[in-house]
């Protein structure tokens, strides 16, 4: 049975919630500590990160490893975009920097396009060889790809500061900035995926070859997967550097350690759903910084007096939460489901009908 | 065009794989509404020949023309725009998609093959597309919502039409092996296509299905305007339906004709049976 509400209720639903949400965050942004407000921005940042791979490797089924690499081109581009002549004539301290980039200057929204698109135009150049792979091989060469987009940041020194990184990037990325472009992403994504396009991509992860037959031009849609990825990928580089205010490339920052979490992220919401990835980037964002607690002396069970446990090691009790999630949600979180309108009428009705007929 | 004139021609196909030919010289046409049926054993190359003609592979030499259009070097998007649409012998459904999801997916091609376009206009005929710029306006909802709405309606009189349509929100993978190669079929169909490519359409089943599929691929041939081009092991199927047979072994055409004749040719028992002294 194929229950639906009219298109109609469903943007009203959709404006209301947004209208809520946007006053819960006011009310956050208003109210809150500043620590809790960076970890709440941060959610918001991972959940761009999760949406854009997730629709790369979860719906088109492309199993990219190079996300880290158009993050960073979003980041850099972004950042150099938004630094003051001054400080970057400051910060370049072995090489200055070029004369084109020093005086080139732009507010935030432009430099954040501009990371966007320059990533985008990142993931066509990339995409256009490496999508002619499949699988592992793909998979590996697209972590290649991101790995040589960061050794030439470490190495293009008049452009990046090489290994110092750039500093004092100024700390743009609010909740507005945030949350808007996380609106922009989850409705572009959305909207893409509940559309023909979006059951064309699905079609190809599914089944390649049918998928041809079937008339898809299956090179030219995986591109468009991952040159729309890739173009969030570098939105969200623009948030993250404004929200570090310091970033390098160094393994661990912008490198495939960071590739890794998204991927964690999107596996532990669900691979394939949207709304999975959200979910997976806010567990993944909270979890790591609530259970920096275990590293403080804390109380066990309100009554033993521990020394908390040696740091870093949180990493080991947040890898024994996942594991534990992924052996009761094999798929993750939410499978390949989603969280609309239709499904929470349908899930609603049903309960009405159970509790009348209980 | 008219009925019995050839609709697909296959012009000394050759397709190699290293040192084995799996297709070997193959000259015959499928003509205007008919239903043709292709036979030979295991390993005789029929399903090459189909991915030969559906593109999934280049002829090693040859040349594959279809209705005018010289497909031999096209890809299997394009030619799945020009009007040729296949089933596979494994069936191939996007298992966790819905029944009308993977109908709807066939018509994709509707309002995304900009390059299936550009060969209809080379060889001045009228293109098949919906209008341009189909990903902007439906990631943007500029005008989509009515082509969502009218690809559903149309999926879903399709799926009434072949009998799934009150499996149309099922997925895939849950239906019964013998509906599943009935939306095979469904999917097919869903591509408009001019010629329809069946591989083994009755393998696995009983009896029973068998027959209502024989009836059904009658139907679908009638009420679609289609001209079938079978593969089948089911001689019944074959000598049933079929108004035309071609056998194939080891990759070449050795026999072609009505049920009859081939049914009584000596090269074509011998390609089954083998060679008579060899039965004795």
């Amino acid at each position: 049975m194929d229950r639906r509400l009219s298109t109609k209720t469903k943007v009203i639903l959709t404006l209301l919630v947004i209208i809520v949400v946007a006053f819960l965050l006011h009310l956050a942004d208003k109210h809150m500590d500043a620590y809790k407000l960076r970890i709440l921005n941060l959610i918001a940042i991972y959940g761009i990160m999760a949406l854009s791979l997730n629709l790369i490797n979860g719906i088109t089924g492309i199993f990219s490893l190079g996300h880290a690499g158009f993050i960073l081109i979003g980041a850099y581009t972004a950042a150099l975009l938004t630094l003051s002549p001054e400080q970057k004539e400051m910060s370049f301290i072995i090489q200055p920097i070029v004369p084109w980039l020093a005086h080139l200057h732009t507010n935030f929204l432009f430099a954040t396009l501009a990371g966007g698109l320059l990533a985008a135009f990142a993931a066509f150049l990339v995409g256009w060889p490496v999508l002619r792979l499949s699988g592992d091989y793909l998979a590996i060469a697209s972590l290649g790809f991101a790995e040589v987009i960061r050794v030439v940041a470490l190495n293009a020194i008049s452009i990046t500061n090489g290994p110092l990184g750039l500093k004092a990037i100024p700390e743009y990325t609010n909740v507005w900035w945030a949350y808007g472009w996380l609106l922009v992403t989850l409705l572009f994504i959305g909207s893409l995926v509940s559309s023909s396009y979006g059951r064309a991509l699905k079609a190809i992860r599914e089944d390649r070859i049918a998928a041809e037959e079937m008339g898809i031009n299956v090179f030219k849609h995986q591109l468009l997967s991952f040159v729309v990825g890739g173009f969030f990928a570098g939105v969200s580089g623009s948030l993250y550097a404004h929200w570090l205010t310091t970033i390098d490339p160094r393994l661990t920052t912008l490198g495939p350690m960071l590739t890794f979490y998204i991927l964690i992220m999107i596996v532990l919401g669900g691979l394939g759903s949207i709304s999975g990835s959200l979910i997976g980037a806010a567990l993944f964002a909270i979890l790591v910084e609530w259970l920096r607690n275990l590293e403080e002396p804390f109380k066990l069970f309100g009554v033993i007096q521990t020394n908390g446990l040696p740091k870093g090691s949180r990493i080991l009790v947040i890898s024994a939460i996942f594991v534990a999630i992924m052996i009761f949600w094999q798929r993750g979180i939410m499978g390949r489901n989603e969280i609309t309108w239709d499904n929470l009428y349908r899930w609603f009705s049903r309960l009405r009908r159970g509790e009348k007929n209980g | 065009m008219a009925k019995g004139e050839p609709l697909l021609v296959l012009d000394h196909v050759t397709m190699k794989f290293g040192g084995l030919v799996a297709v070997d010289d193959f000259t015959n046409e499928v003509r205007e509404g008919e239903i043709l049926g292709l036979i030979g054993p295991n390993g005789a190359g029929k399903t090459t020949v189909f991915n030969v003609v559906t593109g999934i592979y280049y002829p090693t030499s040859g040349r594959i023309i279809f209705d005018g259009i010289d497909i031999t070097p096209l890809k299997p998007h394009q030619i799945t725009h020009l009007g040729i649409a296949r089933t596979f012998q494994n069936i191939r459904l996007f298992q966790d998609m819905t029944v009308l999801e993977n109908v709807m997916v066939a018509q994709h091609h509707s309002i995304s093959n900009p390059d299936g376009d550009r060969i209809l206009k080379m060889n001045g005929k009228k293109p098949k597309m919906n209008g341009k710029f189909w990903f902007w306006r439906s990631v943007l909802k500029l005008g989509y919502m009515d082509m969502e709405k009218k690809m559903r309606e149309e999926a879903l009189n399709l799926l009434e039409k072949v009998g799934l349509a009150s499996l149309a929100y099922e997925k895939a993978s849950a239906l019964p092996y013998g509906q599943q190669r009935k939306l095979e079929i469904a999917r097919a169909l869903a591509t408009e296509p001019k010629i329809i490519l069946l591989d083994e359409p009755a393998a696995g089943m009983n009896p029973k299905e068998t027959e209502e599929l024989m009836d059904f691929i009658k139907r679908i041939r009638d009420e679609f305007d289609l001209t079938v081009f079978l593969i089948e092991h089911d001689m019944k199927v074959v000598m049933g339906i079929c108004e035309r047979i071609i056998v194939m072994d080891y990759g070449r055409i050795i026999s072609e004709g009505t049920a009859k004749e081939v049914q009584n040719d000596p090269k074509v028992i011998e390609a089954y049976l083998g060679k008579e002294w060899e039965v004795i």
